[in-house]
């Protein structure tokens, strides 16, 4: 049973707005007065992946969810084209990303392992077709 | 550090408005928002992020930890735009002329200290 559920959209290459949608669910989660720790752990790895989505993927969804057992739930589906090498991609330092990415201060190859830093849950799993990503975080229920 | 000694010390401006007599004890300076998000880990409303990266970006990545204050180094124009979104973030944002080495340094050999690592 979910207590809590939002949908947002991501657009490929909408660096304009980029990190709005972290922003959006910093502010909801803020409102419902979660302890900062966690909020900025959540913030973090919210934009990380927000970040990656308008990088490296055709676009997507990003689906927040808070469910009874006081699991707090991110998740993040994109359009493909999927991670060439998830193994590296992993590993702090391997990046693909753009010129037009660095410009915006990203690419440094630090997205996917900091984002599993701060999670206390992490699922990520890979195709052509699109990348799912599922962070977790303990919260009060 | 007060935010008043701060702004003399690099001849600086405040591009937003800002309370002179706010503390700072840290400073982590980068133009890579993935190194800020990844080593920025507490005492964040204590830290001043130096950076030349001067777009919206710097201000979400503050927002995001929690960093109160953003100084761009290199006399960056900041756009009106980004300048709404930081005011709408409650961001202080400083400008100094001087480069990111001199800024660093300046602040350094002034006792703010480098943030601490995990």
């Amino acid at each position: 049973m979910s207590l809590f559920h939002q949908d947002y959209q991501v657009q490929r290459e909408d660096y304009a707005n980029a990190g709005r949608v972290s922003s959006s669910i910093k502010s909801v989660l803020k409102q419902m007065g979660l302890n900062p720790n966690v909020l900025r752990n959540i913030a973090v790895a919210c934009y990380e992946a927000e970040i990656n989505m308008i990088i490296h993927s055709e676009g997507g969804e990003i689906e927040l969810n808070i469910a009874e057992d006081g699991l707090l739930s991110i998740h993040f589906n994109d359009h493909g084209p999927g991670i060439s090498d998830l193994e590296k991609a992993m590993s702090p330092g391997w990046s693909t990303a753009s010129e037009k990415a660095r410009e915006f201060g990203f690419g440094a190859g630090m997205g996917l392992p900091n984002i599993k830093r701060v999670s206390d849950e992490f699922e990520i799993e890979t195709s052509p077709q699109g990348t799912r990503l599922m962070i977790g975080f303990r919260i009060q229920p | 550090m007060k935010l008043k000694q701060l702004l003399q010390l690099i001849d600086g401006t405040a591009l937003t408005p800002y309370d002179e007599n706010q503390e700072f004890n840290y400073v982590f300076a980068s133009d890579l928002m993935s190194d800020v998000l990844a080593l920025v880990q507490k005492d964040s409303d204590q830290t001043v992020l130096v950076t030349g990266l001067c777009n919206a970006q710097s201000l979400r990545t503050a927002d995001m930890l929690d960093i109160g204050t953003v100084l761009y180094v290199r006399d960056k124009h900041v756009s009106d735009e980004d300048l709404q979104l930081a005011e709408s973030m409650g961001l202080t944002l400083l400008a100094t002329r001087c480069t990111m080495y001199e800024t660093c340094g300046l602040l350094y050999g002034h006792g703010l200290k480098p943030v601490e690592k995990a």
